[in-house]
């Protein structure tokens, strides 16, 4: 999947500079600052970083699913319409319809006292001319396309009948109704174990070479993004510290914070070592440190990380990195520390 | 450790059984049906020896977590037993009872809701150490200091409330406070889960040091195959309440020898994007514990499954050097010897677009 951001082809959806700013008592908070990239058609896009990084409410942002006192700015285009710009009954058509999304925790984003099939088919009436008995065969279709056995049968149960798995694949067959062009999917097997995690990977995968659909996927777990995305942007304190292609990014992170997290995560053949970890924790958002967010955590940084904010700049044709040193941490290399 | 003159394991689980009773309506008894319950352990048999580092891995509804806390005597078997030095837990009475309580410690999950919010770190510290009487109330102090320092944390913390740190932190401090009654055994119940990656590799790194210093037993309970795969030096595979494959790390991460055990390390995303899959590796979902299957409990997800599989439950067998998996097949990857013998179980997977 050619993927850089200087190919021929069109990015089906391009953000830049979005921020989303929430006014607190204590000042405002920058949750998303100058955030800017692209997705292309068809591709698995993941936004990773850890909590509080920024990357659920980037994903939210982008169809200004974010309450007052938050708000947004920057622009988001989407087949040549700015929806940041866009007015709200506008929005609602793209919202659900071209655009859908699925939740990390099905639980609570299905409704509890409204069949599932009922709410596929609420989706369904907002987004296409179906009639009613159509609608109903639809609703069926879908939930069998999504893996779950007798469609037709559990079409008049309630959430609470299904398992875990099963409410995330109701959920994806919702967010199908309206045959999307992209997919915004939220941590969307976090809450799940990691058999049926597998699953729902594996069939989110299938349906975006089903549908030709574009995918951004927000997760925290590395091994998803390994199994799933085309291509990466890793997340620290609301900004986009680096991004490319998965499998380069693996191979020779730019950015130590890539690097401290993929050293985190221990691998087979060094079992009881000591792993690579970052020391400290990520900062809060009301007090992010001068210069380049990471520095006091990085065992790189120098005067100048602790001066200047590094901007996010390309350094080889579609990997960008926001760092002062990124030649001397992708020199350092990925070994684990002994 | 040679098989030939085996120490006696720390720990011994044999057969533990447990079950939670479900609340029965009214209509359930007036229609005289019997009260149902939750199967959470059926029939684990485990052994822990001294200065190692068991790794219980499992789904949720494992019976994992329940496992761990009948460790500690949080919950009471109710059938098998666990031994704690050659001696059946549920007899100890008295000073052996507190002296148990002492030496077997238990770490939780949560670091939110596990540490008392109104109290300071030094009474947290302090009061594990004053209701064991470890140390004279003198020396309570010295031991704060040495415990915070042994955790890696400030010594300004002492007197700082759970809620002015971090999650690493506040795991850190339920570690201390663990530790501050010098056990034997450590069990630890998904450790990191609730922290950030990059905060989980410096809890797991101070574990795995303290391990060394303090020659700790560590009963390590997780739902992460990785982490557990880092830590341990042996693991045991838990599915649906019994323990289904035991066995050295390194050869079980590398060769499982049960369907579940494979099915669960292929489903764990690689840290390797060049080694994708598009199949996945399990079928279905984990069967309900109010009502378990018949014969093997794993029958209804395994693609090898075969008549004898729904008759019989099979028991954990030896595969290699102190390797044992409960599995009817012993080399279920390889081709049938008679194909007739093996049930159609070729069902689509649920995948199969």
């Amino acid at each position: 999947m050619s993927a850089a951001l200087d190919t021929g082809s069109a990015p089906a959806l391009s953000v830049r500079d979005l921020s989303t700013t929430f006014q607190t008592p204590r000042g405002p908070v920058t949750a998303v600052d100058a955030v800017s990239f692209d997705v292309m058609p068809g591709e698995v896009l993941g936004l990773v970083g850890e909590s509080g990084s920024g990357k659920s409410v980037t994903l939210r942002s982008l169809m200004r699913l974010v309450h007052a006192p938050g708000t947004v700015s920057g622009a988001v285009s989407w087949k040549g319409r700015d929806l940041v710009a866009m007015s709200a009954p506008e929005l609602r058509k793209v919202r659900g319809g071209e655009i859908a999304m699925i939740f990390q925790e099905p639980t609570s984003a299905l409704n509890p006292v409204l069949t599932v099939g009922l709410q596929i088919e609420e989706n369904l009436k907002a987004h296409t001319s179906l009639d009613r008995s159509a609608r109903r065969k639809r609703a069926i279709e879908l939930l069998d396309l999504v893996g779950i056995p007798a469609a037709a049968s559990r079409l008049d149960d309630y959430p609470h009948q299904f398992s875990g798995g099963m409410r995330q694949r109701v959920m994806i067959a919702i967010a199908l109704a309206s045959d999307p062009k992209l997919l915004l999917a939220d941590e969307p097997t976090t809450a799940l174990d990691v058999t049926i995690q597998d699953q729902i990977l594996k069939l989110i995968l299938d349906l975006r070479d089903r549908f030709a659909m574009s995918v951004v996927l927000v997760t925290h777990d590395l091994g998803v993004v390994a199994a799933t995305c085309d291509r990466m942007a890793v997340m620290y304190a609301g900004r986009i510290v680096e991004s490319g292609p998965v499998v380069d990014l693996f191979r020779e992170p730019h950015h130590a914070y890539t690097r401290g997290l993929l050293g985190s995560v221990p691998r087979g053949g060094a079992e009881r070592t000591q792993l690579l970890s970052i020391e400290g924790t990520p900062p809060s958002l009301a007090a992010i440190p001068p210069g380049c967010a990471f520095n006091p955590r990085c065992s790189f940084a120098t005067e100048v990380c602790r001066r200047d904010r590094p901007a996010l700049a390309a350094y080889a044709p579609g990997r960008f990195v926001a760092c002062h040193h990124h030649t001397e941490v992708a020199a350092a290399g990925t070994a684990v520390a002994a | 450790m040679s098989a030939a003159k085996e120490p006696l394991p720390l720990l011994q689980i044999e057969e533990a059984v447990k079950r939670f009773p479900m609340p029965q309506g009214i209509l359930d008894r007036l229609a005289g049906r019997p009260p149902r319950a939750v199967n959470a352990l059926n029939g684990v048999n485990l052994a822990v020896r001294r200065g190692e580092t068991v790794g219980i891995v499992g789904e949720s509804g494992c019976g994992k977590s329940t496992l761990a806390r009948c460790l500690v005597r949080l919950h009471e078997l109710d059938d098998g037993r666990i031994r704690f030095d050659g001696k059946d837990v549920a007899e100890y009475r008295g000073a052996e009872r507190r002296a148990f309580n002492r030496r077997v410690q238990m770490i939780f999950q949560d670091p939110y809701s596990s540490l008392n919010p109104r109290m300071r770190v030094r009474q947290i510290l302090g009061e594990a150490l004053s209701v064991h009487r470890v140390r004279p109330p003198a020396e309570i102090p010295g031991r704060i200091a040495e415990l915070l320092e042994l955790v890696r944390l400030p010594q300004d913390a002492a007197d700082r409330f759970p809620h002015e740190f971090s999650g690493g932190q506040r795991q850190r401090i339920g570690i201390a406070r663990a530790l501050a009654v010098e056990p034997d055994v450590l069990v630890a119940d998904e450790l990191v889960s609730a922290l950030d990656v990059s905060v989980q590799a410096q809890v797991v790194n101070l574990l795995l040091q303290l391990q060394e210093e303090l020659h700790l037993t560590v009963v390590f309970v997780a739902h992460d195959l990785r982490l557990v795969r880092h830590i341990s030096h042996r693991v045991a595979v838990m599915y649906l309440g019994k323990v289904i494959e035991v066995g050295p790390t390194e050869a079980l991460f590398t060769a499982p020898r049960h369907p579940y055990t494979k099915a669960l390390l292929d489903a764990a995303p690689e840290l390797d994007p060049t080694r994708r899959t598009r199949v996945a590796a399990a079928r279905g979902e984990l069967p309900s514990p109010l009502d378990l299957p018949q014969g093997c409990l794993f029958n209804t997800r395994c693609p090898h499954a075969f008549d004898r599989c729904f008759a019989e439950r099979p028991i954990l067998t030896p595969r290699g050097p102190e390797h044992r998996a409960a599995c009817h097949l012993t080399d279920f990857g390889l081709p049938q010897a008679d194909p007739a013998s093996v049930a159609a179980v070729a069902a689509p997977a649920p995948l199969s677009l």
